[in-house]
C-alpha cells in the first residue's frame, strides 16, 4: 500500500534520472498554479522563494509575527556538506554513509544519497544570497568537524548558523513577496486541510490577530512546520512550535511515520523549577573539553544539593566520571543518546546536582589547568557567557551544571521520495517529515534537509504532480471548503466555551512528565502501557476541566494553547503505541526489553527494520500501522558499540 | 543568591488597536530569581486565568535571545535593564524585592500597538523587502569558493547581520528613527562582493521604504547603539549614509 516511489538504477544516478523522467510545467502555465506554503522557516522560506521564483504564486503562511522569526533561526553549529573543501576524504558516498549510519539504519538508502547529492549546492546558494558564513585568511570557507565526524565537512558563522542561513532564505522569500509571486501571511495558524475527492486543495488558517477563519486554495499544499518535540512540554522548541498543521493533515489522511523517535540533547541547562518554560542548549562540543561526573554516592550528593558541601569540597576519589569510566574508548564524546541516558541515570540513583538533583557536572577544571583559562576562553566563551548569564555560576570557577533536554524530533509526517504524503497533493518538508534522520540525526544536519528540501527537491517534485492535474483554478465554492471552515469555527466555539478550573499550562505540563518519564529516552513495556491509561485520562481532564478565556475576536493566548495541547495529547498517544510496538533499542532511544548482556542497546533488524507509518482511523480509535520496508543495497549493517 | 521575591508591576494594557490602553495594577509574588523575566510573567499570567482575568499578552518565541520577536520596554528601557541582553535572556536577579517594574510595549507610530505589550513591526519586514536581498535566483550559482572574501570583511558584515529584528533601537530612539536596523542590512550587503551589483538601488529603496513607514530621522544621540540586544554598531549609520549619498550622486537606476 505504502509506495515510496524510491527510482530504480544504481544509488548514484537516482535523482539525476528522477529528475529526467519527472513531468514539467511550461514556464507560462505556472503561473496558473497557486501553491500553499505553512510554516517559513528553512525548509518553507526556501520553498516559498524558489517556487515563485520559477513563477508560481505561492501563498505563504506563518504564525509568528515576521517570517524571520521561525525556530531554524536558532540553529547553533551549522550545516553539513560534501564539499571536500578540505582534502580530507569527504565525498558525497561519505556524508550519505555517516547519515545512514547515523540514523541507525533506519532511514532511505535513497532519499539520504539524494540529501548528500544536494547538500554541496546549498552551500554555493547560501554563499551567493550573501550568507557570512566563516572564513580562513585566505577568503575561503572555513569548515570544522561537528558531532564526531571525521571529516570537517560542517559550515558555520559563529554559533549563529541557523540565524545567518533562515536571514538569507528570508532575503529570497522577501524578493518574491516583492515581486508579487508570494503573498505572506504572518501571525496566521493553519487549522485544517481541505481535501477534495482526496487532493489536498486549500487549508483553513486562523489570523491570530482578528480571530478571522478564512479559506484559502492552492493546488498543492506544503507543510514545512517543523518538529513536535514540545509534546514534552520542556524542551528546546520555541514556546510557539507545535504539530498542530501537520496533526490535523494526518487527521485528514496523511500517515505519521515513527513518531516515536525523538532526539534528547545531553548538554542543555537544567531546569530550575515548575515555572521553567523552555530549555536551553549548549553545544555538544562542549564535551570536547569537560568531563562528566556526579558524587559516587548518594550521601554526598544530597549533602551538595542541601548546601551543606561545596562542589570543590569532593575529592578526586570521590568523583564517579561515569562516562569514562563505562565507555573507556569513547569517553565523554559517546553519542547524544548514550550520554543522555547514563545522565537520567545518575539522577534516578539519587546522584544528581543542583538543587532539583536533575543534572551532572560537566567540568573544565583539567581542560583549564591543561590549556589555561584564555584557551578554553577562545573556543567556548561565547557558551560560558550564556550559562553564566542565566545560571548566574561562574562556570571557569565550578564545574557547569548539564541535564538532557528534547531537541529534535525525526519522526513525522510520512512521505514518499518525492516529498509527497499519502494524500496526493500535500507535501511535507523539513523536519515536519520524517524521511532523511531515520532513528538519530547527526549534528549540522537539520539545517542541510530544511533547505535541501525547500531548494532543490520540492522545485522539481511539486512540478510533475501539477502537470498532471489540469489548469482550473480549485474551487473555493466547493462545500468541502464550507464544511472543513464550519469544523474549524466549531472546535474554537467548543474550546472557548470550557470554564474549568485548569490552565492549559497544567495539562500540558503534566503531559510532558509522562512523555518525559515513559516515553523518552528509555522506556518499557509497562510504562508505556501505564503512560497510554494516564495520557488517557489527561485527555479527559483536558475537555471537561480546562478553562479558556477571552473571544475569537482578538489576540487569545489562551485559545491558541488550547487548540495546540489538545493535538498534543493526541500525538502523546501515538507516539505511546508506536513506542510500544518498536521493541527494539534503535538510535535515539533505549527499549529496556533489547538490551545487549552488559546494558547497552540492541537493534533488531530481523523484525523492525521497516517504517512505521500510522493511519487515523477516526475519534479515539486505535490507529493503523503500515510498514514500509527498508532495504539497503548499498550499506551493510552494523551494530554501534562505544566500550 | 537572593531569596524570592514580591513585585509590583505596572503593566500596559489595551484590548486592541483601536481602544485607548492604559496601566493597570498586578501583583507578582514569590518570585525565584532563577526566573527570566517573561517566566514570571508566565506565571503572573497562569494567576490571572485562574481568576478567569485576560491574560497579559506580549510577543515571545525563541526565548534563547535570537528570534527577536520578544520586546518590552522595562523601566524605561528596551528589553530592560541589563547590556546586551533581549527580555527572554534577563533574569529576575537583576530585580529586588519590593521593586515596581513598569512595562510598556515599544512606542513608536510606525510600530502601532496590537494588543497590550504586542506592536505591529511589519514596517521591517517592508523595508527587507524594499531591497534586503541579492537578486539571484535558486540554482546557477557559482561554486561557494569562487567567491574569496578576506576574513575581516567577512566577520564584519557578520556582524551586521546579526541583527534580531527586534525594533529595541526604534523604541530607544526618541526620534524612532529605524537608521541602525537598516543600516545594518545595507552595511552588511555593502561590504561583501554578493552585494555589489546592486550597492547603490538597494541603499536607496530601502531607505524610501523607511521614510515612507514614518520612522523619524537620526540625531546622532547614540541610544539604538546602547539599547541593541545583540551590539549592532552605529558604525553601519555611517556606511549607511555614505552608500545613501554615493547613489544620489552617481544617479544609479531608479530604485524598483
Amino acid at each position: 500500500m505504502l509506495d515510496s516511489k524510491i527510482p530504480a538504477g544504481p544509488l548514484a544516478e537516482k535523482w539525476s534520472n528522477h529528475k529526467f523522467h519527472l513531468k514539467l510545467v511550461n514556464p507560462a502555465n505556472k503561473r496558473r498554479f497557486t501553491i500553499i506554503v505553512v510554516g517559513t522557516g528553512l525548509a518553507g522560506a526556501s520553498a516559498a522563494a524558489s517556487l515563485a521564483e520559477l513563477g508560481y504564486n505561492v501563498k505563504a503562511f506563518c504564525y509568528q509575527d515576521s517570517a524571520r522569526r521561525a525556530h531554524s533561526i536558532a540553529a547553533q553549529g551549522g550545516i553539513n556538506a560534501a564539499k571536500n573543501y578540505q582534502n580530507d576524504g569527504d565525498s558525497v558516498y561519505r556524508l550519505f554513509y555517516d547519515t545512514i549510519k547515523g540514523g541507525d539504519y533506519r532511514a532511505r538508502e535513497a532519499n539520504v544519497y539524494r540529501l548528500a547529492e544536494v547538500s554541496v549546492n546549498i552551500i554555493d546558494q547560501c554563499v551567493a544570497q550573501g550568507v557570512p558564513f566563516a572564513r580562513e585568511y585566505g577568503g575561503l570557507l572555513d569548515n570544522r568537524s561537528f558531532g564526531g565526524a571525521q571529516v570537517s565537512r560542517t559550515f558555520y558563522a559563529r554559533g549563529q548558523t541557523g540565524q545567518q542561513l533562515l536571514l538569507g532564505a528570508y532575503s529570497a522569500l522577501n524578493r518574491q513577496i516583492h515581486a508579487g509571486k508570494v503573498e505572506m501571511f504572518t501571525r496566521h495558524e493553519m487549522l485544517d486541510l481541505v481535501t477534495i475527492e482526496g487532493q489536498a486543495r486549500g487549508i483553513i488558517t486562523r489570523d491570530l490577530e482578528t480571530g478571522a477563519i478564512e479559506s484559502h486554495a492552492g493546488h498543492a499544499v506544503l507543510l514545512c512546520t517543523g518538529g513536535y518535540g514540545n509534546v514534552f512540554f520542556l524542551s528546546t522548541n520555541a514556546m510557539g512550535c507545535n504539530v498542530t498543521a501537520a496533526w490535523r493533515a494526518h487527521k485528514r489522511g496523511a500517515f505519521f511515520a515513527n513518531p516515536c523517535y525523538t532526539q534528547i540533547h545531553p548538554t542543555c541547562i537544567p531546569v530550575t523549577g515548575d515555572h521553567q518554560s523552555k530549555l536551553t542548549l549548549m553545544s555538544e562540543s562542549l564535551r570536547n573539553d569537560g568531563r562528566v561526573w556526579v558524587p559516587k554516592t548518594v550521601e554526598l550528593a544530597q549533602k551538595l544539593r542541601k548546601g551543606e558541601i561545596k562542589v570543590t569540597d569532593i575529592k578526586e576519589e570521590d568523583r564517579d566520571y561515569f562516562l569514562e569510566r563505562k565507555y573507556p574508548s569513547f569517553g565523554n564524546l559517546v553519542p547524544r543518546d548514550v550520554a543522555s541516558r547514563n545522565a537520567k541515570q545518575m539522577a534516578e540513583e539519587g546522584r544528581g546536582v543542583g538543587k532539583t538533583g536533575l543534572a551532572v557536572f560537566l567540568d573544565f577544571a583539567e581542560a583549564i589547568s591543561r590549556l589555561g583559562e584564555d584557551a578554553v576562553r577562545a573556543k567556548y566563551g561565547n557558551l560560558f557567557d550564556m550559562y553564566y548569564q542565566i545560571t548566574d555560576e561562574n562556570p571557569y570557577k565550578q564545574p557547569m551544571r548539564i541535564y538532557p533536554a528534547v531537541h529534535y524530533t525525526m519522526g513525522g509526517i510520512w512521505v514518499d521520495y518525492n516529498l509527497m504524503t499519502t494524500i496526493p497533493g500535500l507535501y511535507a518538508l523539513g523536519e515536519c517529515n520524517f524521511s532523511d534522520h531515520g532513528a538519530n540525526r547527526l549534528g549540522a544536519s537539520a539545517l542541510m534537509q530544511g533547505l535541501a528540501d525547500g531548494y532543490f527537491v520540492i522545485p522539481y517534485t511539486v512540478g510533475d504532480y501539477l502537470a498532471g492535474l489540469g489548469f482550473a483554478p480549485v474551487d473555493k465554492n466547493h462545500p468541502n471548503f464550507e464544511k472543513t471552515r464550519l469544523e474549524v469555527e466549531g472546535k474554537v466555539k467548543q474550546l472557548l466555551s470550557m470554564k474549568g478550573s485548569k490552565t492549559v499550562d497544567d495539562i500540558h505540563k503534566k503531559l510532558g512528565h509522562i512523555m518525559w518519564e515513559y516515553c523518552g529516552m528509555a522506556r518499557n513495556e509497562e510504562g508505556l502501557k501505564k503512560a497510554k491509561g494516564l495520557i488517557q485520562e489527561l485527555r479527559k481532564e483536558f475537555w471537561s476541566d480546562v478553562t479558556v478565556l477571552g473571544e475569537n475576536e482578538e489576540l487569545n493566548l489562551s485559545l491558541e494553547k488550547a487548540g495546540r495541547v489538545a493535538d498534543f495529547l493526541e500525538l502523546g498517544e501515538l507516539m505511546v503505541d508506536d513506542a510500544l510496538n518498536r521493541r527494539e533499542s534503535c538510535g535515539g532511544h533505549f527499549r529496556e526489553e533489547s538490551a545487549t548482556e552488559d546494558g547497552e542497546a540492541k537493534r533488531d533488524d530481523e523484525n523492525y527494520s521497516y517504517v512505521a507509518a500510522w493511519e487515523y482511523q477516526g475519534d479515539n480509535q486505535p490507529e493503523v500501522m503500515h510498514k514500509e520496508e527498508l532495504i539497503f543495497e548499498n550499506v551493510k549493517l552494523t551494530q554501534r558499540s562505544y566500550k | 543568591m537572593s531569596g524570592h521575591m514580591n513585585l509590583t508591576l505596572k503593566v500596559w494594557r489595551q484590548k486592541n488597536k483601536e481602544t485607548r490602553g492604559k496601566f493597570v495594577t498586578y501583583k507578582a509574588d514569590d518570585i525565584s530569581p532563577d526566573m527570566s523575566f517573561l517566566e514570571m510573567l508566565d506565571v503572573v499570567n497562569e494567576g490571572l486565568t485562574r481568576k478567569g482575568e485576560d491574560p497579559i499578552y506580549f510577543d515571545h518565541d525563541c526565548r534563547e535571545g535570537i528570534c527577536g520577536m520578544c520586546s518590552l520596554h522595562i523601566n524605561g528601557r528596551p528589553h530592560g535593564p541589563k547590556e546586551e541582553t533581549t527580555t527572554c535572556q534577563l533574569h529576575m536577579r537583576s530585580f529586588h524585592d519590593g521593586q515596581t517594574i513598569v512595562i510598556e510595549p515599544w512606542r513608536a507610530a510606525a510600530f502601532p500597538v496590537i494588543k497590550d505589550l504586542a506592536v505591529d513591526r511589519s514596517a521591517f519586514d517592508r523595508i527587507q523587502q524594499a531591497g534586503a536581498y541579492v537578486n539571484i535566483n535558486t540554482g546557477g550559482v557559482p561554486d561557494a569558493n569562487a567567491i574569496p572574501i578576506p576574513k575581516d570583511v567577512a566577520d564584519e558584515a557578520f556582524e551586521s547581520a546579526t541583527c534580531i529584528g527586534c525594533g529595541a533601537c526604534v523604541a530607544a530612539c526618541k526620534n524612532a528613527s529605524a537608521m541602525l536596523f537598516v543600516s545594518a542590512k545595507i552595511s552588511q550587503y555593502a561590504l561583501v562582493p554578493q552585494g555589489q551589483t546592486e550597492r547603490y538601488s538597494r541603499a536607496q529603496a530601502m531607505v524610501a521604504q523607511m521614510d515612507e513607514e514614518g520612522f523619524g530621522s537620526c540625531t546622532n544621540t547614540g541610544a539604538c547603539e546602547a539599547e541593541c540586544p545583540v551590539g549592532i554598531k552605529l558604525t553601519n549609520i555611517a556606511r549607511m549614509n555614505r552608500e545613501y549619498f554615493t547613489a544620489k550622486f552617481f544617479k544609479q537606476e531608479e530604485a524598483h
